[in-house]
């Protein structure tokens, strides 16, 4: 029988020795590992990385100009090359002479900005109201709960259209059309599971001690919710960056001469579809690609966050 | 001999044939259902209210007009015929002030009234006189009416406060349809916005609201032996690419408004000699309209320096070939006799085919006037030609002025709001579509009171100018008064500017017989004449 003060030193060495262990295995490895036992994820991760970089530096990465016209090119086929600029055309030149390949390049930004931005505050707003739904309960959790039954009852891009109809087109409105209709589903998921937390002690414990509603949420309930909150985050990002394309597609989203994945699909799908089609081609691998990305991604972060999922 | 005789006799024989085949293939065939698509919606059915083709199109068919433009030689700015009217449009009496009509005796109504010149009294006195509250959309086109009678009941007197070579044309205006003064009387004026009963070609059967407007022929018809299609459907289309498949597979004949060409060219070689291609210059034009009462734009070196930085040779050359503009003009319609001729047009603001020089010439008056542009070009969200147009004008101002533009499209409704109540725009596009060739008409939108100049502002110099025009009644006067205008409404005081003017491309399966190209999307749209050579 060993004495217990001995096992307590036993246990605590072999702590130390995995962690000793852990903290010798290089980054890389782990990531390496990582992007084995998630093959698919770490792929998405690997297109978001390039298309992160494309919007960064898309000034460094392309040498014709994103919005100017060059009529004389216009609809040039690829490999044409300019004589002027001593350039080539990679991906072939839209209906106003500019170069797809530099819009595409272009139009990450647009993507991932739009994208970006809807997801995070959308799914943010989503938590808070979804958190605070759970916390109070009552009288306040029925009202918004049945505001976020309203606003779930509408598709996602009809609800979009509403707003940008509203609103009108431009950047700045997509933003807004896209983001309100994150924000029920987001609060609607992370409210499930603010409803467990809140039953366990230690909230009870914190409103005994006096913490103010404000602390339990950010500090105690929030915390503990961060796992459906980064799913909702990322699955988000693809349909925002799918959104903002299908808005700027029918014409309410980005205008030209701005370049916009869905806008230059608008301009050429059409009308140079048969003579023309790699005005129309390039867009939209450059969307399906994101997506495809970013729900891959979405996917890999679930499973990490949520192994019961996994078997689903 | 024998060989020889035999050889002419077989020569003969052929001509003959060929000649006879030529005669009974142009010989009108009757019988079928002419589809077609349109673009845009039915507003209402009241021509007397509504502008768009998405009205005309459809609803044209069921009605008649008292005179129109020949149907045979649409591309005529001058040759109108009459429709219920007898015998040739009158040249007008007592120096032009008074035209007098008779009115056919054969035509009816579709629930079989006959018509007599008390309704084409009713109707005109409808549209040149509208009681308050009553919508009348080509009221201002009628200016110079002083009274309309109906003599008895088969002629009908136009008297004029003074002559003017704008009263015909505006008379054959497609929208003028006859009503009967008996609905009127007891209907009301609104009645025809829901409900139709014209002395047309066509009869309505059926409207199913957002598909499809039928129609069958009319065997009372005035024309004998015309309609020659048994009925016509119009259907409803708005997507380009849906209207454009419908006629590649034959679902559709024809659409009247217009392809861009590069769908002409898909269609032609996908097709081939099944596809027969109209073109035609368009009395339609894009224009460009700074908002006067907004800073930059109230300085009118800044707005003539927005017109000098358009290369309108350079973007005829390209654009025609992606969008639905062509032809480089003035304020009047390309190919009247009242239009500038290319030499006339260089010696205007934005016009030289030196474009470095127009465009330095613009950066000066920027400079002279302290001004970097900054600002928002207001476009409507119809890719052709607007948005097309639209993108260009924008790396137009950028390459020759510096400027920083960003675009603000807006769908149709808003876009119309924008320019008409809302009036918040820095510069906006702008358009002058109109039917008959009328270019004394025509030109009032750049006056300071016509209700569609959306700038805001105008030139005194230009409306006395354009007083004296109105009242001349000698052509050559017209034109040289015309010039004036023109120098003043679109380069001197720069109320607006012209961009480019459209160019109209029909094509439609050959089949489809007896319909020719008009300038105007609004012309040449009863079907009467129209065959199936099936």
């Amino acid at each position: 029988m060993t004495p217990p003060s001995e096992t307590a030193a036993a246990e605590i060495e072999v702590e130390a020795d995995f962690e000793e262990l852990a903290e010798k295995k290089p980054w890389y490895i782990r990531t390496i590992e990582m992007a084995r036992q998630q093959p698919l994820a770490a792929s998405g991760f690997v297109i978001i990385i390039i298309m992160l970089l494309m919007a960064i530096f898309a000034d460094l990465l392309t040498f014709f100009p994103s919005e100017d016209n060059d009529l004389e090119y216009m609809l040039a086929e690829p490999g044409t090359i300019h004589s002027d600029l001593e350039l080539t055309f990679l991906l072939g030149a839209d209906q106003f002479g500019r170069d797809l390949l530099t819009r595409i390049v272009y139009g990450a930004r647009t993507a991932l900005f739009v994208g970006f931005t809807c997801a995070i505050i959308g799914s943010t707003l989503g938590l808070i109201l979804g958190v605070a739904s759970a916390y109070f309960g009552g009288w306040f959790d029925l009202v918004v709960q049945r505001v976020v039954d309203v606003v779930m009852a509408f598709p996602l891009i009809i609800l979009a259209l509403a707003v940008v109809a509203t609103l009108g087109p431009g950047t700045q409105n997509v933003i807004i059309a896209i983001t309100i209709p994150f924000i029920p589903q987001c609060a609607r998921v992370v409210r499930s599971n603010a409803l467990a937390i809140r039953e366990i002690p230690y909230v009870d414990a914190a409103r005994a001690l006096g913490f103010s509603n404000a602390r339990i949420i950010m500090r105690h309930m929030v915390p503990n919710v961060m796992a459906p909150y980064l799913i909702m985050l990322t699955s988000f990002l693809g349909q925002a960056i799918l959104l903002e394309a299908s808005l700027s597609y029918l014409g309410m989203g980005v205008q030209e001469p701005t370049p916009a994945w869905g806008l230059m699909l608008q301009g050429g799908a059409e009308e140079f579809a048969e003579s023309a089609p790699w005005v129309a081609i390039w867009p939209g691998v450059a969307i399906s690609l994101a997506v495809f990305a970013f729900n891959l991604f979405g996917d890999g972060v679930r499973d990490t966050l949520d192994p019961k999922l996994r078997s689903r | 001999m024998t060989h020889l005789t035999t050889k002419l006799a077989l020569t003969a024989l052929i001509g003959a044939g060929l000649v006879f085949g030529s005669i009974a293939e142009a010989a009108p065939k009757s019988g079928g259902v002419l589809n077609y698509v349109v673009g845009s919606k039915i507003p209402s059915y009241d021509g007397h209210v509504e502008s768009t083709f998405g009205m005309i199109h459809p609803i044209r068919p069921f009605y008649s007009t008292l005179i129109r433009v020949n149907p045979s030689n649409p591309a005529d700015p001058s040759d109108f015929v009459c429709d219920v009217c007898e015998g040739d449009v009158p040249k007008g009496e007592e120096g032009g002030t008074k035209f007098t009509f008779k009115i056919r005796k054969d035509v009816k109504f579709h629930d079989g009234t006959p018509m007599t010149a008390h309704d084409v009294k009713a109707t005109m006195d409808k549209v040149v006189f509208p009681p308050k509250g009553v919508a009348s959309n080509r009221k201002a086109f009628f200016r110079a009416v002083e009274s309309i009678t109906a003599d008895n009941d088969y002629q009908i007197t136009f008297k004029l406060k003074f002559p003017t070579g704008t009263f015909i044309p505006a008379l054959a205006l497609p929208f003028n349809f006859i009503y009967s003064k008996k609905d009127l009387d007891t209907h009301g004026y609104q009645w025809h916005k829901k409900n139709i009963n014209g002395t047309g070609p066509f009869k309505f059967v059926q409207h199913q609201k957002g598909s499809f407007v039928e129609g069958v022929k009319n065997p009372d018809y005035h024309f004998k032996g015309q309609p020659y299609l048994d009925g016509i459907k119009a259907i409803s289309a708005p997507k380009l690419a849906v209207r454009v498949q419908a006629i590649r597979g034959d679902r559709a004949a024809i659409e009247f408004r217009g392809f861009p060409p590069k769908h002409r060219d898909d269609l032609v070689k996908a097709l081939g000699d099944k596809i027969t291609v109209q073109e035609s210059d368009w009395n339609c034009v894009l224009m460009m309209t700074p908002n006067h009462k907004v800073k930059p734009f109230d300085d009118v070196r800044v707005r003539r320096a927005l017109t000098l930085a358009i290369d309108r040779w350079g973007g005829s050359k390209y654009l025609s070939r992606i969008a639905i503009v062509k032809t480089v003009g003035g304020v009047v319609y390309p190919n009247h006799e009242f239009a500038a001729t290319p030499q006339e047009l260089s010696k205007l603001a934005g016009y030289s085919k030196d474009i470095k020089g127009s465009r330095a010439e613009a950066k000066k008056l920027l400079k002279e006037a302290g001004v970097n542009l900054n600002f928002e070009l207001h476009n409507r969200g119809v890719d052709q030609p607007y948005k097309v147009v639209g993108t260009w004008l924008i790396d137009q101002w950028k390459k020759g002025l510096g400027a920083k533009v960003k675009q603000r499209v807006q769908p149709s409704p808003p876009f119309y709001a924008t320019l008409r109540k809302k009036k918040d725009f820095d510069v906006s596009i702008d358009f002058n579509c109109q039917s008959v060739i009328n270019p004394i008409a025509d030109i009032t939108k750049f006056l300071s009171t016509a209700g569609n100049n959306y700038s805001q502002g105008g030139d005194a110099k230009a409306d006395a100018i354009y007083a004296k025009l109105e009242k001349s009644a000698d052509p050559k006067e017209q034109r040289a008064l015309i010039r004036q205008y023109e120098k003043r409404v679109i380069d001197d005081a720069m109320v607006a500017a012209i961009t480019l003017w459209w160019y109209k491309i029909n094509p439609h399966r050959s089949y489809v017989k007896g319909w020719k190209i008009a300038p105007s999307h609004y012309l040449n749209q009863h079907l009467d004449n129209v065959w199936l050579d099936k």
